[in-house]
């Protein structure tokens, strides 16, 4: 079980919850739940979602593992110059 | 990914010395090609037509007599790009932005293109396109857009990220919201509070060399597009779907880049000059003009940002917030938001709000532009920073020192920090020599801090080993700051070889797989981890290779310095093979040697810089010069310190820049009045002082040899250095970007008048 903070726009697609517990062992695994629980955060990782690691930005490694207790929050998918 | 990104703190042999780079013979005498440069046999000259309106409806095109003018083979209008876009906002907009649909939306705007025999007859043909607009009113400026009176650009554009949709449309395409903590009870605890309005100005990227491409659609579906681009694979993907293509039967062809700092990682002309050659059945070569660089090719945001901080008098922050409403064109675009995230991100927080409005005006598609969004937002941030110490009476290094982010900070846009660079690179700046030496009368001196992302992504790299032993490596990032250079000494780091034996290019999109673009300074960082697990693939067959000759176990054979090594009392006799005697056998060993690898680069670390600037004002004109710029910032490692150095110069010149002159100006008509490097004026080597530099190595914990982006962060903390420089030069508070000489005075003339 991992907790996960959402970003103020996503958090509004999310049952306008910031916070969630979701038993996860990867942010692919993340965001199949999230999907599953939240249909409409659908189009939003589709767009792009990032997901910070105790700080660690990860944008596109979705086999990337979510340690137990780790800090997880997610963030938009940005562009760089 | 079969690979361990984790730094391992070796020691180096190749990163960190300063070779002469691979490209610049062919660069300093002409012959390196750039978009413009490229020929085909039969080629055509493609013009674009631009709307002279900053909103119109487009009522009819009449392209008859120009389809009937002598040595006209194509013209084309948005019916020549059908919508093939699916559904797809994003890339409807982008298909938009290439040829106007159904309405202009901003002075340039493309409306048809046509395909002559040459330059004279296309402008003839220009002429003879008939368009009839319905004008409609137009809002250019980003505060009077957001306004609920402003002409709307887009009648389906429903403000999103409210908790409510809004019952009627508005140029506010979308509202964000970062932060923790609470602000009000923060601010109830200030002992000090700074609240103060800034703006920015809408500029350009400045890239010296206009957007170019030849483009060669064959009747059998294939077609090459040789272009002037920051990511030919993009390129490829955005193309091939607009047009109807196999992205695998277009080949696209990056060539050298004259500067694209984010401009280059969109389409423009690219798909027009595809669908002429289609519709002409012969090659198409489009060169914009500059006058057209300016009016329809992306620019950044023009931005209007409130600030508010709180401090107890121990120099503590208690509080910060911001409203930044950022312009992103008259498409939708996340510009506030990345603006929201990066305003704050320097300091630790416990109580900080932030909120981004995206707002659509009638001016060309916003793009990135080096660390997008981030300039402005440091420029309030570090204003109001500035004016806070001050009321405080702390000095200004101090202050910010005492409230830098550090490794645990929870940052203002959400995640704790991991090891960063922000207060390595304060202190640094507090004790160099800079920060003590006595300024004259009219003289004033500002720092001001920087924070970015910086980005990876997807990677391919193959490395080859020739029989001669010399070593070409063909990566897909394209090579916007030397990363050819630097990307050899890793090659040759890895191998053991000296550097001069490694070739580096840039591949085509037929010869590699798939790269995302060279941005979010991610060019050396991720090519650089492919191009270790190349090598580290290519090593593993050269130990095959050589366990082969000596008819020994592989598990045996050590690869150390460029040599395989049998391990072991029992091979003492045998000498070491080098990487040029086993690439000498290979052809009976099992053929080529070659490593390839294809990955994700995550995990980019963050990037901090500080920077110090000193100004001279003239009291009578308005007039300003830098007299002295240094910055300060963590690269992590920097594989080729001189162009680390040189992005690190390159990124305050053009800061420098923003900050002093450059701004789009638009008249009352809508249209652009200086579209031109005569009228929008971007500093020359005469304008500049030397930019001092210094490099800090705080290596990140995700890449083997610690190494972070470092080609964005650069440009953050300009505007407001130079800023604080001038505002402590004149004794007044400057809070609108660019302090051009009128500005300046009428801040003055404000002051005196009280």
């Amino acid at each position: 079980m991992v907790e996960v903070t959402l970003w103020g726009s996503l958090s509004a697609v999310a049952g306008g919850k910031a916070r969630h517990e979701i038993e996860a062992k990867d942010i692919r695994e993340l965001f199949r739940k999230l999907a599953e629980q939240y249909p409409g955060i659908e189009p939003w990782i589709d767009r792009g979602i990032a997901v910070a690691i105790d700080g660690t930005i990860y944008r596109d490694t979705w086999s990337k593992e979510l340690p137990e207790g780790a800090e997880i929050f997610l963030l938009p998918r940005l562009a760089g110059g | 990914m079969n690979f361990d990104p984790r730094f391992s703190g070796r020691q180096f042999a190749s990163v960190g010395t300063r070779p002469i780079r691979p490209d610049g013979i062919d660069k300093v005498t002409g012959r390196a090609r750039y978009g413009a440069d490229f020929n085909m046999a039969g080629q055509l000259v493609g013009r674009v037509l631009r709307s002279p309106h900053a909103h119109a409806v487009i009522k009819s095109i009449d392209t008859s007599k120009a389809e009937k003018l002598a040595g006209v083979k194509a013209v084309i209008t948005a019916k020549d790009l059908p919508d093939l876009t699916d559904g797809d906002a994003a890339m409807y907009d982008i298909l938009d932005n290439c040829m106007a649909r159904k309405k202009a939306l901003y002075d340039g705007h493309a409306v048809a293109a046509v395909a002559a025999i040459d330059a004279r007859i296309a402008r003839q043909a220009l002429k003879l396109i008939e368009v009839e607009y319905e004008v409609l009113p137009h809002v250019t400026d980003v505060d009077e857009a957001a306004h609920h009176h402003a002409p709307l650009i887009n009648d389906q554009v429903f403000t999103e990220g409210l908790e409510e949709k809004p019952a009627k449309p508005s140029n506010i395409t979308k509202r964000t919201q970062f932060g923790h903590g609470d602000v009000h009870k923060g601010f109830a605890e200030a002992d000090f509070v700074v609240e103060r309005s800034f703006k920015t100005e809408q500029t350009h990227q400045g890239y010296i060399e206009p957007h170019a491409c030849v483009a060669s659609v064959n009747a059998d579906g294939t077609a090459d597009l040789w272009v002037c681009t920051q990511g030919h694979f993009v390129y490829r993907q955005h193309c091939a779907q607009l047009l109807g293509l196999e992205a695998s039967k277009l080949r696209v062809t990056s060539s050298e880049i004259g500067g694209g700092f984010g401009g280059k990682t969109h389409v423009w002309a690219e798909p027009v000059a595809l669908a002429l050659s289609r519709k002409a059945g012969r090659p198409v070569k489009l060169v914009m003009t500059r006058d057209e660089v300016f009016r329809a090719s992306g620019p950044t945001s023009a931005t209007s940002i409130d600030v508010k901080i709180g401090a107890r008098k121990d120099g503590t922050i208690t509080a910060a917030e911001a409203t930044l409403r950022y312009s992103s064109g008259p498409y939708a675009g996340s510009w506030a938001e990345i603006g929201a995230m990066t305003a704050f991100a320097c300091y630790k927080l416990e109580n900080v709000k932030t909120v981004g409005y995206e707002v659509l005006v009638n001016r060309p598609k916003t793009a990135a532009y080096r660390a997008p969004s981030a300039p402005m937002a440091a420029f309030a941030v570090e204003s109001a920073v500035d004016e806070l110490a001050k009321e405080i009476g702390m000095d200004a290094v101090d202050f910010r020192i005492k409230n830098a982010a550090q490794e645990g900070t929870r940052a203002s846009y959400g995640p704790v920090y991991g090891p960063i660079g922000i207060g390595p690179t304060l202190e640094a700046v507090k004790h160099h020599p800079h920060m003590k030496a006595p300024l004259k009368e009219n003289q004033g001196r500002g720092m001001a801090c920087g924070f970015w992302f910086n980005f990876g992504g997807q990677t391919c790299t193959d490395l080859n080993i020739g029989m001669d032993g010399s070593v070409s490596l063909a990566v897909g990032t394209v090579d916007v700051g030397g990363s050819r250079a630097s990307l050899s000494l890793v090659a040759a780091e890895e191998l053991g070889i000296d550097y001069s034996h490694v070739k580096a290019i840039v591949a085509d999109t037929s010869s590699l797989g798939y790269n995302d673009m060279t941005d979010g300074s991610r060019g050396t960082f991720s090519s650089s981890m492919a191009t270790i697990s190349a090598a580290r693939n290519a090593i593993k067959i050269l130990r095959e290779r050589a366990a082969q000759m000596w008819d020994v176990p592989v598990d045996d054979v050590h690869w150390e310095k460029g040599h395989a090594i049998a391990k072991g009392e029992k091979y003492g006799n045998l000498s070491p093979l080098s990487l040029k005697d086993i690439a000498a056998k290979s052809g009976t060993t099992g053929g080529p040697i070659a490593g390839h690898s294809e990955l994700v680069a995550d995990g980019a670390g963050v990037s901090f810089a500080t920077h110090i600037c000193d100004v001279e004002v003239d009291p009578e004109t308005g007039s300003t010069r830098v007299i002295r710029y240094t910055v300060v910032q963590d690269a992590g490692k920097a594989v080729h310190p001189t162009y680390v150095e040189g992005q690190y110069q390159g990124g305050a010149a053009q800061g420098i820049g923003w900050a002093l002159n450059e701004e789009y100006i638009y008249g009352k008509d809508g249209r652009l009045q200086n579209a031109g490097f005569l009228d929008y004026r971007i500093p020359v080597c005469s304008d500049l002082p030397m930019i001092d530099t210094q490099i800090l190595e705080i290596p990140n914990p995700n890449h083997p040899y610690g190494v972070r982006g470092v080609g964005e962060t650069s440009i953050v903390p300009p505007l407001a250095a130079i800023a604080n420089a001038v505002s402590n030069a004149v004794g007044v508070r400057m809070t609108h970007i660019p302090m051009s000489p009128p500005r300046i005075l009428a801040a003055l003339d404000a002051e005196r008048e009280g």
